[in-house]
Protein backbone atom coordinates (compact mmCIF):
# COMPACT_ATOMS: atom_id res chain seq x y z
CA UNK A 1 0.00 0.00 0.00
CA UNK A 2 1.34 3.68 -1.30
CA UNK A 3 2.00 6.01 2.35
CA UNK A 4 4.11 8.80 2.84
CA UNK A 5 5.77 9.75 6.17
CA UNK A 6 3.71 11.61 8.53
CA UNK A 7 0.26 10.27 6.53
CA UNK A 8 -2.80 9.62 9.02
CA UNK A 9 -3.37 5.95 8.04
CA UNK A 10 -5.75 3.39 9.81
CA UNK A 11 -4.01 0.20 10.86
CA UNK A 12 -6.80 -1.45 9.58
CA UNK A 13 -6.92 -0.52 6.10
CA UNK A 14 -3.08 -1.64 6.20
CA UNK A 15 -3.91 -4.93 7.52
CA UNK A 16 -6.62 -5.12 4.98
CA UNK A 17 -4.50 -4.44 1.82
CA UNK A 18 -1.29 -6.26 3.13
CA UNK A 19 -3.56 -9.48 3.49
CA UNK A 20 -4.61 -9.29 -0.07
CA UNK A 21 -1.17 -8.20 -1.08
CA UNK A 22 0.18 -11.24 0.76
CA UNK A 23 -2.40 -13.58 -0.65
CA UNK A 24 -0.98 -13.59 -4.19
CA UNK A 25 2.62 -14.63 -2.74
CA UNK A 26 1.36 -17.03 0.07
CA UNK A 27 -1.50 -19.36 -2.23
CA UNK A 28 -2.02 -21.32 1.17
CA UNK A 29 -3.39 -18.07 3.20
CA UNK A 30 -7.09 -18.27 3.45
CA UNK A 31 -8.65 -15.89 5.57
CA UNK A 32 -11.70 -16.68 8.11
CA UNK A 33 -14.24 -13.91 9.32
CA UNK A 34 -17.05 -13.12 12.05
CA UNK A 35 -19.28 -10.57 10.89
CA UNK A 36 -16.66 -7.78 11.10
CA UNK A 37 -15.30 -8.15 7.49
CA UNK A 38 -15.99 -4.42 6.73
CA UNK A 39 -14.80 -3.30 9.99
CA UNK A 40 -11.61 -5.50 9.97
CA UNK A 41 -10.90 -4.43 6.24
CA UNK A 42 -10.44 -8.51 5.61
CA UNK A 43 -12.84 -7.63 3.05
CA UNK A 44 -10.25 -6.53 0.72
CA UNK A 45 -8.65 -10.06 0.70
CA UNK A 46 -11.94 -11.24 -0.18
CA UNK A 47 -12.64 -9.26 -3.23
CA UNK A 48 -9.35 -10.60 -4.05
CA UNK A 49 -9.73 -14.44 -3.44
CA UNK A 50 -13.34 -14.83 -2.62
CA UNK A 51 -12.17 -19.21 -2.75
CA UNK A 52 -9.89 -18.51 -0.17
CA UNK A 53 -11.91 -16.76 2.32
CA UNK A 54 -14.54 -17.98 4.74
CA UNK A 55 -17.22 -16.27 6.41
CA UNK A 56 -17.93 -18.35 9.61
CA UNK A 57 -20.59 -16.01 10.82
CA UNK A 58 -20.79 -14.61 14.30
CA UNK A 59 -19.32 -17.51 16.12
CA UNK A 60 -15.38 -17.08 17.16
CA UNK A 61 -15.08 -20.45 18.87
CA UNK A 62 -16.02 -22.38 15.69
CA UNK A 63 -14.09 -20.07 13.72
CA UNK A 64 -10.77 -20.27 15.97
CA UNK A 65 -11.29 -24.16 15.65
CA UNK A 66 -12.01 -23.86 11.77
CA UNK A 67 -8.70 -22.49 11.61
CA UNK A 68 -6.69 -25.05 13.59
CA UNK A 69 -8.32 -27.69 11.36
CA UNK A 70 -7.10 -26.29 7.89
CA UNK A 71 -3.94 -25.36 9.17
CA UNK A 72 -3.28 -29.23 9.15
CA UNK A 73 -3.84 -28.93 5.73
CA UNK A 74 -0.91 -26.94 5.11
CA UNK A 75 -3.03 -23.59 4.75
CA UNK A 76 -2.33 -20.06 7.24
CA UNK A 77 -5.07 -19.22 8.41
CA UNK A 78 -5.81 -15.61 9.47
CA UNK A 79 -8.71 -15.29 11.54
CA UNK A 80 -9.71 -11.68 12.29
CA UNK A 81 -12.72 -10.35 14.56
CA UNK A 82 -12.23 -7.52 17.30
CA UNK A 83 -9.47 -8.51 20.28
CA UNK A 84 -12.25 -8.43 22.80
CA UNK A 85 -14.80 -11.04 21.32
CA UNK A 86 -11.18 -13.22 19.66
CA UNK A 87 -9.21 -13.60 22.99
CA UNK A 88 -12.48 -14.06 25.46
CA UNK A 89 -14.92 -15.84 23.37
CA UNK A 90 -12.62 -17.74 21.48
CA UNK A 91 -10.15 -17.62 24.33
CA UNK A 92 -10.43 -21.34 25.35
CA UNK A 93 -10.24 -22.35 21.77
CA UNK A 94 -7.13 -20.34 21.24
CA UNK A 95 -5.30 -21.83 24.01
CA UNK A 96 -6.33 -25.52 23.53
CA UNK A 97 -7.20 -26.16 19.34
CA UNK A 98 -3.89 -23.32 18.31
CA UNK A 99 -1.94 -22.66 21.28
CA UNK A 100 -0.89 -25.68 22.92
CA UNK A 101 -0.81 -28.11 20.02
CA UNK A 102 1.38 -24.92 17.99
CA UNK A 103 -1.73 -24.64 14.94
CA UNK A 104 0.18 -22.61 12.85
CA UNK A 105 -2.82 -20.08 12.84
CA UNK A 106 -2.20 -16.26 12.54
CA UNK A 107 -4.79 -14.03 14.80
CA UNK A 108 -5.69 -10.45 14.18
CA UNK A 109 -7.31 -8.81 17.09
CA UNK A 110 -8.95 -5.65 15.56
CA UNK A 111 -10.57 -2.73 17.35
CA UNK A 112 -7.68 -3.25 20.13
CA UNK A 113 -7.80 -0.77 23.19
CA UNK A 114 -10.13 2.07 23.08
CA UNK A 115 -10.19 3.16 19.87
CA UNK A 116 -13.17 1.23 18.76
CA UNK A 117 -15.42 3.81 17.17
CA UNK A 118 -17.19 5.23 20.21
CA UNK A 119 -18.40 1.16 21.33
CA UNK A 120 -16.83 1.67 24.60
CA UNK A 121 -16.48 -1.05 27.71
CA UNK A 122 -17.86 -3.62 25.83
CA UNK A 123 -15.45 -4.03 22.78
CA UNK A 124 -12.59 -2.06 23.85
CA UNK A 125 -9.63 -5.02 24.56
CA UNK A 126 -7.33 -3.44 26.96
CA UNK A 127 -6.39 -7.14 28.41
CA UNK A 128 -5.59 -8.94 25.57
CA UNK A 129 -2.18 -8.87 25.90
CA UNK A 130 -2.65 -10.06 29.08
CA UNK A 131 -4.15 -13.14 28.15
CA UNK A 132 -2.53 -13.96 25.19
CA UNK A 133 1.44 -13.01 26.81
CA UNK A 134 0.54 -16.40 29.23
CA UNK A 135 0.40 -18.70 26.55
CA UNK A 136 3.13 -20.61 25.83
CA UNK A 137 3.95 -20.87 21.76
CA UNK A 138 2.34 -17.42 21.12
CA UNK A 139 4.39 -14.39 19.21
CA UNK A 140 2.54 -11.49 19.83
CA UNK A 141 3.29 -8.45 17.45
CA UNK A 142 1.74 -4.71 18.10
CA UNK A 143 2.77 -2.69 15.21
CA UNK A 144 3.11 1.36 15.60
CA UNK A 145 1.79 2.11 12.07
CA UNK A 146 0.40 1.22 8.65
CA UNK A 147 4.19 0.47 7.69
CA UNK A 148 5.02 -1.89 10.47
CA UNK A 149 1.65 -3.24 10.17
CA UNK A 150 2.64 -4.45 6.77
CA UNK A 151 6.26 -5.78 8.12
CA UNK A 152 3.99 -7.67 10.85
CA UNK A 153 1.33 -8.95 8.74
CA UNK A 154 4.06 -10.66 6.96
CA UNK A 155 6.09 -11.61 9.73
CA UNK A 156 3.42 -13.30 11.16
CA UNK A 157 2.86 -15.82 7.89
CA UNK A 158 6.76 -15.95 7.69
CA UNK A 159 7.02 -17.52 11.73
CA UNK A 160 5.85 -21.08 12.11
CA UNK A 161 3.18 -21.36 14.58
CA UNK A 162 0.45 -19.10 16.43
CA UNK A 163 0.74 -15.69 15.82
CA UNK A 164 -0.81 -12.41 17.63
CA UNK A 165 -1.44 -9.24 15.60
CA UNK A 166 -2.73 -6.31 17.45
CA UNK A 167 -4.09 -3.76 15.19
CA UNK A 168 -6.31 -0.49 16.05
CA UNK A 169 -9.03 0.96 14.48
CA UNK A 170 -7.86 4.78 14.20
CA UNK A 171 -5.77 6.29 12.10
CA UNK A 172 -2.17 6.53 12.96
CA UNK A 173 0.46 8.78 11.35
CA UNK A 174 3.24 6.87 9.43
CA UNK A 175 6.17 7.21 11.64
CA UNK A 176 9.18 5.22 9.56
CA UNK A 177 9.88 5.94 6.31
CA UNK A 178 9.51 3.30 3.12
CA UNK A 179 12.89 1.28 4.08
CA UNK A 180 11.37 0.88 7.51
CA UNK A 181 12.87 -2.23 9.16
CA UNK A 182 12.14 -4.83 12.36
CA UNK A 183 13.28 -7.83 13.38
CA UNK A 184 10.98 -9.94 15.26
CA UNK A 185 11.95 -10.10 18.75
CA UNK A 186 14.02 -7.15 18.88
CA UNK A 187 12.94 -3.56 19.85
CA UNK A 188 14.29 -0.22 17.52
CA UNK A 189 15.82 2.45 19.84
CA UNK A 190 14.48 5.51 18.19
CA UNK A 191 16.52 8.37 20.31
CA UNK A 192 19.26 8.21 22.37
CA UNK A 193 19.23 9.38 25.91
CA UNK A 194 20.12 9.03 29.46
CA UNK A 195 17.24 11.17 31.87
CA UNK A 196 14.48 8.32 31.42
CA UNK A 197 14.04 5.56 28.84
CA UNK A 198 10.31 5.84 27.61
CA UNK A 199 9.33 2.22 26.02
CA UNK A 200 6.42 2.09 24.07
CA UNK A 201 4.51 -0.22 21.63
CA UNK A 202 1.99 -0.04 18.98
CA UNK A 203 0.22 3.18 18.06
CA UNK A 204 1.76 4.84 21.31
CA UNK A 205 4.85 5.26 20.25
CA UNK A 206 3.88 7.72 17.80
CA UNK A 207 3.12 9.69 21.00
CA UNK A 208 6.35 8.48 22.87
CA UNK A 209 7.64 10.73 19.49
CA UNK A 210 5.88 13.53 19.86
CA UNK A 211 6.22 13.79 23.66
CA UNK A 212 10.43 13.31 23.25
CA UNK A 213 10.27 16.24 20.87
CA UNK A 214 9.13 18.18 23.30
CA UNK A 215 11.04 17.07 25.90
CA UNK A 216 14.20 17.76 24.01
CA UNK A 217 13.17 21.02 23.68
CA UNK A 218 12.57 21.30 27.12
CA UNK A 219 16.13 19.61 27.87
CA UNK A 220 15.19 16.25 29.13
CA UNK A 221 17.03 13.68 27.02
CA UNK A 222 14.71 10.71 26.55
CA UNK A 223 16.45 6.82 25.53
CA UNK A 224 13.09 6.23 23.14
CA UNK A 225 12.90 2.33 22.77
CA UNK A 226 9.84 0.91 20.28
CA UNK A 227 9.04 -2.67 20.78
CA UNK A 228 6.86 -4.01 17.94
CA UNK A 229 7.19 -7.62 19.70
CA UNK A 230 6.05 -8.08 23.07
CA UNK A 231 6.49 -11.47 22.75
CA UNK A 232 9.48 -12.19 23.10
CA UNK A 233 10.28 -9.69 24.87
CA UNK A 234 13.42 -7.73 24.14
CA UNK A 235 15.33 -8.17 27.26
CA UNK A 236 18.53 -7.34 26.52
CA UNK A 237 16.97 -4.38 25.15
CA UNK A 238 14.98 -3.61 28.80
CA UNK A 239 18.36 -4.31 30.39
CA UNK A 240 20.19 -1.58 28.76
CA UNK A 241 17.56 1.17 29.03
CA UNK A 242 17.86 0.29 32.91
CA UNK A 243 21.09 0.26 32.87
CA UNK A 244 21.48 3.96 30.43
CA UNK A 245 18.25 5.98 32.36
CA UNK A 246 18.23 4.29 35.74
CA UNK A 247 14.46 5.43 35.17
CA UNK A 248 11.92 3.63 33.07
CA UNK A 249 7.97 4.95 31.85
CA UNK A 250 6.27 2.38 29.89
CA UNK A 251 3.49 3.36 27.41
CA UNK A 252 0.80 1.48 25.96
CA UNK A 253 -2.75 1.38 24.78
CA UNK A 254 -3.49 -1.40 27.55
CA UNK A 255 -3.96 -2.34 30.55
CA UNK A 256 -1.44 -1.63 33.24
CA UNK A 257 -1.89 -5.24 34.27
CA UNK A 258 -0.44 -7.90 32.23
CA UNK A 259 0.87 -5.79 29.02
CA UNK A 260 4.18 -4.13 28.22
CA UNK A 261 4.59 -2.41 31.43
CA UNK A 262 4.19 -5.56 33.46
CA UNK A 263 6.66 -6.96 30.64
CA UNK A 264 9.47 -4.53 31.36
CA UNK A 265 9.02 -4.69 35.47
CA UNK A 266 9.45 -8.32 34.92
CA UNK A 267 12.80 -8.19 33.13
CA UNK A 268 14.29 -5.41 35.39
CA UNK A 269 13.17 -7.09 39.01
CA UNK A 270 14.99 -10.07 37.53
CA UNK A 271 18.44 -8.45 35.89
CA UNK A 272 18.72 -4.29 36.58
CA UNK A 273 16.17 -3.43 39.14
CA UNK A 274 15.08 0.34 38.71
CA UNK A 275 12.00 2.47 39.07
CA UNK A 276 9.64 1.48 36.00
CA UNK A 277 6.35 4.15 36.37
CA UNK A 278 3.39 2.65 33.56
CA UNK A 279 1.00 4.53 31.55
CA UNK A 280 -1.79 2.60 30.21
CA UNK A 281 -5.56 1.83 31.28
CA UNK A 282 -5.32 2.19 35.49
CA UNK A 283 -7.28 -1.25 35.85
CA UNK A 284 -10.69 0.36 34.41
CA UNK A 285 -12.95 -0.14 32.33
CA UNK A 286 -13.25 2.19 29.26
CA UNK A 287 -15.94 4.46 28.02
CA UNK A 288 -17.80 5.71 24.82
CA UNK A 289 -16.17 8.79 23.27
CA UNK A 290 -14.35 10.57 21.37
CA UNK A 291 -10.75 9.16 20.83
CA UNK A 292 -8.61 12.50 21.72
CA UNK A 293 -10.77 13.17 24.34
CA UNK A 294 -10.35 9.78 26.19
CA UNK A 295 -7.04 9.51 25.31
CA UNK A 296 -6.50 12.82 26.93
CA UNK A 297 -8.80 11.54 30.00
CA UNK A 298 -6.51 8.13 30.26
CA UNK A 299 -3.10 10.18 30.30
CA UNK A 300 -2.51 9.29 26.77
CA UNK A 301 -1.64 11.69 25.12
CA UNK A 302 1.79 13.01 23.89
CA UNK A 303 1.16 16.08 26.50
CA UNK A 304 0.18 14.09 29.54
CA UNK A 305 3.36 11.29 28.31
CA UNK A 306 5.23 15.32 28.68
CA UNK A 307 3.53 15.59 32.14
CA UNK A 308 4.05 12.42 33.15
CA UNK A 309 7.91 13.13 32.23
CA UNK A 310 8.75 16.02 34.09
CA UNK A 311 6.65 14.80 36.88
CA UNK A 312 8.36 11.44 37.40
CA UNK A 313 12.40 13.44 37.12
CA UNK A 314 10.68 16.50 39.41
CA UNK A 315 11.23 19.34 36.81
CA UNK B 1 -19.09 -61.45 6.75
CA UNK B 2 -20.36 -62.90 10.52
CA UNK B 3 -16.78 -63.86 10.86
CA UNK B 4 -15.56 -60.27 10.16
CA UNK B 5 -18.05 -59.59 12.80
CA UNK B 6 -17.17 -61.75 15.19
CA UNK B 7 -13.29 -60.87 14.37
CA UNK B 8 -13.99 -57.15 15.24
CA UNK B 9 -16.69 -57.90 17.70
CA UNK B 10 -13.62 -60.16 19.83
CA UNK B 11 -11.74 -57.58 19.42
CA UNK B 12 -13.57 -54.73 20.70
CA UNK B 13 -14.21 -57.38 23.87
CA UNK B 14 -10.50 -57.77 24.22
CA UNK B 15 -9.72 -53.86 24.09
CA UNK B 16 -12.27 -53.40 27.32
CA UNK B 17 -10.45 -55.50 29.08
CA UNK B 18 -6.90 -53.12 28.13
CA UNK B 19 -8.77 -50.33 28.80
CA UNK B 20 -9.68 -51.26 32.20
CA UNK B 21 -6.14 -53.09 32.84
CA UNK B 22 -4.56 -49.55 31.49
CA UNK B 23 -6.60 -47.42 34.05
CA UNK B 24 -6.19 -49.72 36.87
CA UNK B 25 -2.55 -49.53 36.46
CA UNK B 26 -2.55 -45.80 36.19
CA UNK B 27 -4.88 -45.61 38.78
CA UNK B 28 -6.28 -43.14 36.63
CA UNK B 29 -8.76 -42.84 33.99
CA UNK B 30 -11.93 -42.20 31.97
CA UNK B 31 -13.23 -45.80 31.64
CA UNK B 32 -16.80 -45.29 31.72
CA UNK B 33 -16.69 -43.02 27.78
CA UNK B 34 -13.98 -45.53 26.47
CA UNK B 35 -16.44 -48.41 26.98
CA UNK B 36 -18.69 -47.04 25.68
CA UNK B 37 -17.25 -45.68 22.57
CA UNK B 38 -14.63 -48.98 22.16
CA UNK B 39 -16.96 -50.80 19.70
CA UNK B 40 -16.99 -47.53 17.67
CA UNK B 41 -13.06 -47.21 17.18
CA UNK B 42 -12.89 -50.73 16.69
CA UNK B 43 -15.20 -50.70 13.79
CA UNK B 44 -13.41 -47.40 12.43
CA UNK B 45 -10.09 -48.40 12.99
CA UNK B 46 -10.03 -52.17 11.84
CA UNK B 47 -12.84 -51.95 9.55
CA UNK B 48 -13.92 -48.28 7.70
CA UNK B 49 -11.05 -45.53 7.92
CA UNK B 50 -8.37 -45.97 5.19
CA UNK B 51 -5.38 -45.70 7.39
CA UNK B 52 -1.64 -47.05 7.10
CA UNK B 53 -0.74 -47.17 10.81
CA UNK B 54 3.20 -47.72 9.82
CA UNK B 55 2.80 -44.09 8.17
CA UNK B 56 0.50 -42.10 10.48
CA UNK B 57 1.36 -39.18 8.58
CA UNK B 58 0.19 -39.97 5.25
CA UNK B 59 -1.76 -37.09 3.90
CA UNK B 60 -4.21 -39.28 2.12
CA UNK B 61 -5.40 -41.35 5.19
CA UNK B 62 -8.67 -40.35 6.67
CA UNK B 63 -8.94 -38.26 9.63
CA UNK B 64 -9.80 -39.33 13.13
CA UNK B 65 -10.46 -36.62 15.73
CA UNK B 66 -11.63 -37.09 19.33
CA UNK B 67 -14.00 -34.11 20.49
CA UNK B 68 -14.34 -36.22 23.50
CA UNK B 69 -10.39 -36.42 24.67
CA UNK B 70 -11.36 -37.24 28.26
CA UNK B 71 -12.11 -41.13 26.51
CA UNK B 72 -8.20 -41.21 25.85
CA UNK B 73 -7.74 -44.50 27.09
CA UNK B 74 -10.39 -45.87 24.67
CA UNK B 75 -8.55 -44.53 21.42
CA UNK B 76 -4.72 -45.46 23.02
CA UNK B 77 -5.68 -49.17 22.91
CA UNK B 78 -7.18 -49.09 19.76
CA UNK B 79 -4.11 -47.35 18.07
CA UNK B 80 -1.47 -50.03 20.06
CA UNK B 81 -3.43 -52.95 18.90
CA UNK B 82 -3.45 -51.53 15.01
CA UNK B 83 0.08 -51.23 15.08
CA UNK B 84 0.59 -47.48 15.64
CA UNK B 85 2.90 -47.78 18.90
CA UNK B 86 4.03 -50.33 21.41
CA UNK B 87 1.21 -52.17 23.46
CA UNK B 88 3.97 -51.69 26.12
CA UNK B 89 3.34 -47.60 26.20
CA UNK B 90 -0.03 -48.59 27.44
CA UNK B 91 1.65 -49.10 31.02
CA UNK B 92 3.09 -45.38 30.88
CA UNK B 93 -0.66 -43.87 30.28
CA UNK B 94 -0.87 -40.56 32.72
CA UNK B 95 2.45 -41.15 34.07
CA UNK B 96 5.11 -38.48 34.09
CA UNK B 97 7.08 -38.39 31.01
CA UNK B 98 4.59 -40.56 29.06
CA UNK B 99 3.72 -39.71 24.85
CA UNK B 100 0.07 -40.90 26.36
CA UNK B 101 -1.35 -38.07 27.92
CA UNK B 102 -4.39 -37.60 30.10
CA UNK B 103 -6.27 -35.63 26.59
CA UNK B 104 -4.25 -37.41 23.05
CA UNK B 105 -1.57 -34.71 22.46
CA UNK B 106 -0.74 -34.29 18.53
CA UNK B 107 2.83 -33.87 19.12
CA UNK B 108 3.52 -36.17 21.45
CA UNK B 109 1.02 -39.36 20.21
CA UNK B 110 1.45 -40.77 16.84
CA UNK B 111 -1.81 -41.43 15.38
CA UNK B 112 -3.61 -38.66 17.19
CA UNK B 113 -4.65 -36.22 14.19
CA UNK B 114 -6.13 -33.54 16.69
CA UNK B 115 -5.53 -32.71 20.31
CA UNK B 116 -8.43 -31.94 22.18
CA UNK B 117 -9.80 -32.38 25.85
CA UNK B 118 -11.13 -28.98 26.18
CA UNK B 119 -14.74 -30.72 25.53
CA UNK B 120 -17.21 -28.46 21.88
CA UNK B 121 -14.32 -28.17 19.80
CA UNK B 122 -13.46 -30.93 17.77
CA UNK B 123 -15.91 -30.58 15.31
CA UNK B 124 -14.94 -27.64 14.26
CA UNK B 125 -11.35 -28.57 13.60
CA UNK B 126 -13.02 -31.25 11.37
CA UNK B 127 -14.34 -28.77 9.30
CA UNK B 128 -11.54 -27.33 9.34
CA UNK B 129 -9.65 -30.17 7.77
CA UNK B 130 -12.86 -31.22 5.27
CA UNK B 131 -12.41 -27.60 4.00
CA UNK B 132 -8.63 -27.76 3.75
CA UNK B 133 -9.36 -31.48 2.26
CA UNK B 134 -11.64 -29.90 -0.19
CA UNK B 135 -9.52 -26.38 -1.10
CA UNK B 136 -6.82 -29.41 -1.59
CA UNK B 137 -9.13 -31.63 -3.80
CA UNK B 138 -8.29 -34.52 -1.32
CA UNK B 139 -11.02 -37.12 -0.64
CA UNK B 140 -10.43 -38.31 2.38
CA UNK B 141 -12.92 -38.48 4.95
CA UNK B 142 -12.88 -36.56 8.75
CA UNK B 143 -14.58 -38.84 11.09
CA UNK B 144 -14.96 -36.63 14.72
CA UNK B 145 -16.44 -38.29 17.78
CA UNK B 146 -18.56 -36.29 19.87
CA UNK B 147 -19.93 -37.42 23.44
CA UNK B 148 -23.86 -36.26 24.11
CA UNK B 149 -22.62 -34.31 27.45
CA UNK B 150 -20.57 -32.72 25.22
CA UNK B 151 -23.07 -31.86 22.83
CA UNK B 152 -24.64 -29.38 25.73
CA UNK B 153 -21.34 -26.93 24.28
CA UNK B 154 -22.62 -24.41 22.17
CA UNK B 155 -20.18 -24.58 19.63
CA UNK B 156 -20.99 -27.91 18.63
CA UNK B 157 -24.18 -26.14 17.63
CA UNK B 158 -22.35 -23.25 15.85
CA UNK B 159 -20.28 -26.25 13.95
CA UNK B 160 -23.33 -27.86 13.29
CA UNK B 161 -24.95 -25.30 12.06
CA UNK B 162 -21.98 -23.71 9.59
CA UNK B 163 -21.04 -27.79 8.32
CA UNK B 164 -24.86 -27.60 7.57
CA UNK B 165 -25.54 -24.59 6.13
CA UNK B 166 -22.38 -25.08 4.13
CA UNK B 167 -22.61 -28.52 2.80
CA UNK B 168 -18.93 -29.29 4.13
CA UNK B 169 -18.33 -32.60 2.52
CA UNK B 170 -16.28 -36.26 3.56
CA UNK B 171 -17.27 -34.77 6.86
CA UNK B 172 -18.84 -37.50 10.10
CA UNK B 173 -20.29 -36.55 12.93
CA UNK B 174 -20.55 -39.63 15.16
CA UNK B 175 -22.30 -39.12 18.59
CA UNK B 176 -21.34 -41.52 21.69
CA UNK B 177 -25.08 -41.10 22.95
CA UNK B 178 -24.75 -43.17 26.35
CA UNK B 179 -27.03 -40.84 28.18
CA UNK B 180 -24.75 -39.82 30.90
CA UNK B 181 -22.66 -37.17 31.67
CA UNK B 182 -19.69 -36.54 34.22
CA UNK B 183 -22.38 -35.82 37.07
CA UNK B 184 -25.44 -36.76 36.29
CA UNK B 185 -27.47 -38.82 33.72
CA UNK B 186 -28.09 -36.56 30.67
CA UNK B 187 -32.11 -36.60 31.46
CA UNK B 188 -31.12 -35.18 34.58
CA UNK B 189 -28.54 -32.89 33.68
CA UNK B 190 -29.94 -30.73 30.08
CA UNK B 191 -31.36 -33.44 27.95
CA UNK B 192 -30.36 -32.82 24.58
CA UNK B 193 -34.05 -35.02 22.95
CA UNK B 194 -35.30 -34.97 20.09
CA UNK B 195 -31.67 -34.74 19.13
CA UNK B 196 -32.01 -36.47 15.77
CA UNK B 197 -34.32 -34.18 15.06
CA UNK B 198 -31.98 -31.44 15.85
CA UNK B 199 -29.20 -32.37 13.91
CA UNK B 200 -31.35 -33.19 10.95
CA UNK B 201 -33.06 -29.49 11.20
CA UNK B 202 -29.43 -28.19 10.70
CA UNK B 203 -29.16 -29.94 7.31
CA UNK B 204 -27.30 -32.94 8.13
CA UNK B 205 -27.82 -36.83 7.35
CA UNK B 206 -28.88 -38.29 9.95
CA UNK B 207 -28.39 -41.76 10.86
CA UNK B 208 -29.08 -44.10 14.37
CA UNK B 209 -28.35 -47.44 15.22
CA UNK B 210 -27.48 -49.29 18.49
CA UNK B 211 -23.42 -48.68 18.60
CA UNK B 212 -22.66 -51.77 20.14
CA UNK B 213 -23.85 -54.26 17.41
CA UNK B 214 -21.16 -54.70 15.87
CA UNK B 215 -22.57 -55.82 12.58
CA UNK B 216 -25.16 -52.89 12.08
CA UNK B 217 -22.54 -50.37 13.56
CA UNK B 218 -19.80 -51.19 11.02
CA UNK B 219 -22.41 -51.17 8.24
CA UNK B 220 -23.79 -47.77 9.49
CA UNK B 221 -20.08 -46.22 9.61
CA UNK B 222 -19.64 -47.47 6.05
CA UNK B 223 -22.66 -45.86 4.76
CA UNK B 224 -22.21 -42.60 6.71
CA UNK B 225 -18.51 -42.99 5.13
CA UNK B 226 -19.92 -42.73 1.44
CA UNK B 227 -22.86 -40.64 1.88
CA UNK B 228 -20.49 -37.93 3.32
CA UNK B 229 -19.29 -37.43 -0.02
CA UNK B 230 -22.62 -35.06 -0.57
CA UNK B 231 -22.76 -33.16 2.49
CA UNK B 232 -22.34 -33.77 6.18
CA UNK B 233 -23.65 -37.21 8.25
CA UNK B 234 -24.30 -37.45 11.77
CA UNK B 235 -24.23 -41.08 13.13
CA UNK B 236 -25.70 -41.31 16.73
CA UNK B 237 -24.44 -44.38 17.94
CA UNK B 238 -26.94 -45.24 20.71
CA UNK B 239 -24.86 -46.89 23.77
CA UNK B 240 -24.34 -47.63 27.13
CA UNK B 241 -21.80 -45.80 29.40
CA UNK B 242 -19.31 -48.30 30.89
CA UNK B 243 -20.47 -50.92 28.63
CA UNK B 244 -19.56 -54.57 29.30
CA UNK B 245 -18.91 -54.15 33.05
CA UNK B 246 -22.44 -54.58 34.86
CA UNK B 247 -21.34 -52.58 37.60
CA UNK B 248 -20.25 -50.01 35.79
CA UNK B 249 -22.96 -49.98 32.80
CA UNK B 250 -25.01 -46.70 33.43
CA UNK B 251 -23.37 -44.73 36.35
CA UNK B 252 -22.11 -41.57 36.17
CA UNK B 253 -19.96 -42.43 38.79
CA UNK B 254 -17.70 -44.73 36.60
CA UNK B 255 -16.79 -41.78 34.38
CA UNK B 256 -13.67 -40.86 35.55
CA UNK B 257 -12.83 -43.29 37.79
CA UNK B 258 -10.28 -46.55 37.50
CA UNK B 259 -10.63 -49.42 38.93
CA UNK B 260 -9.18 -50.53 41.94
CA UNK B 261 -7.21 -54.22 41.71
CA UNK B 262 -10.54 -56.20 43.12
CA UNK B 263 -12.85 -54.32 40.63
CA UNK B 264 -10.86 -55.01 38.02
CA UNK B 265 -11.15 -58.70 38.49
CA UNK B 266 -14.26 -58.86 38.65
CA UNK B 267 -14.76 -56.74 35.15
CA UNK B 268 -12.47 -59.32 33.65
CA UNK B 269 -14.08 -62.17 34.86
CA UNK B 270 -17.67 -60.82 33.42
CA UNK B 271 -15.83 -59.83 30.45
CA UNK B 272 -14.00 -63.17 29.76
CA UNK B 273 -17.20 -64.76 30.68
CA UNK B 274 -18.69 -63.24 27.31
CA UNK B 275 -21.21 -62.27 30.14
CA UNK B 276 -21.61 -58.82 28.41
CA UNK B 277 -23.72 -58.47 26.02
C1 LIG C 1 -15.10 -27.44 28.11
C2 LIG C 1 -15.04 -28.54 29.13
N1 LIG C 1 -15.85 -28.48 30.21
C3 LIG C 1 -15.80 -29.45 31.14
C4 LIG C 1 -14.94 -30.51 31.02
C5 LIG C 1 -14.87 -31.57 32.11
N2 LIG C 1 -15.48 -32.84 31.62
C6 LIG C 1 -14.73 -33.84 31.14
S1 LIG C 1 -15.62 -35.13 30.61
C7 LIG C 1 -17.08 -34.37 31.03
C8 LIG C 1 -18.39 -35.05 30.75
C9 LIG C 1 -18.52 -35.41 29.32
O1 LIG C 1 -19.67 -36.16 29.11
P1 LIG C 1 -19.91 -36.88 27.72
O2 LIG C 1 -19.63 -35.91 26.62
O3 LIG C 1 -21.25 -37.47 27.72
O4 LIG C 1 -18.75 -37.94 27.67
P2 LIG C 1 -18.79 -39.50 27.87
O5 LIG C 1 -20.03 -39.82 28.65
O6 LIG C 1 -18.84 -40.09 26.53
O7 LIG C 1 -17.55 -39.84 28.62
C10 LIG C 1 -16.83 -33.13 31.58
C11 LIG C 1 -17.87 -32.21 32.07
C12 LIG C 1 -14.10 -30.52 29.87
N3 LIG C 1 -13.20 -31.49 29.66
N4 LIG C 1 -14.19 -29.54 28.95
Amino acid sequence: MKMNLNDNISQRLAFGNALADLGSEYRNLVVLDADVGPSSQTKIFKDKFPDRFFQIGIAEQNMAGIAAGLSTMGYIPFISTFAVFMVHRAGDQIRNAIAHPRANVKINGAYAGLPTGRAGATHSAFEDIAIMRSLPNMTIFEPADAREVELCTRYALEIEGPVYLRTVRCDVPVIFPQDHKIIPGKALILTEGHDIAVISTGMMTARALEAEKILRSKGVSVKLVHMPTLKPIDKEAIQEAAETAKTILTIENHSVIGGLGSAVCEVVAETIPCKVYRLGYQDIFLESGDDEELFEAYGLSSHCIVKKVLEILNK
Amino acid sequence: MLDHTKYLTEIANNLRKVVLKSANNAGTGHVGGSLSEIDILTALYFSVLNIDPSNPDWENRDRFILSKGHASLGLYSVLAERGYFSKELLDTFDQTGTKLQGHPDMNKCPGIDFSTGSLGQGLSIGIGISIGAELRKKNFKTFVLIGDGESQEGQVWEALMYAGVRKVKNLVAIFDYNKVQLSSMIQDNIDLEPFAEKISAFNWNVIEMNGHDMGPLESSLKKAYHLSGGGPVAVIAHTIKGKGVSFMENKFEWHGKAPDSRQLAEALAELEGGQAK
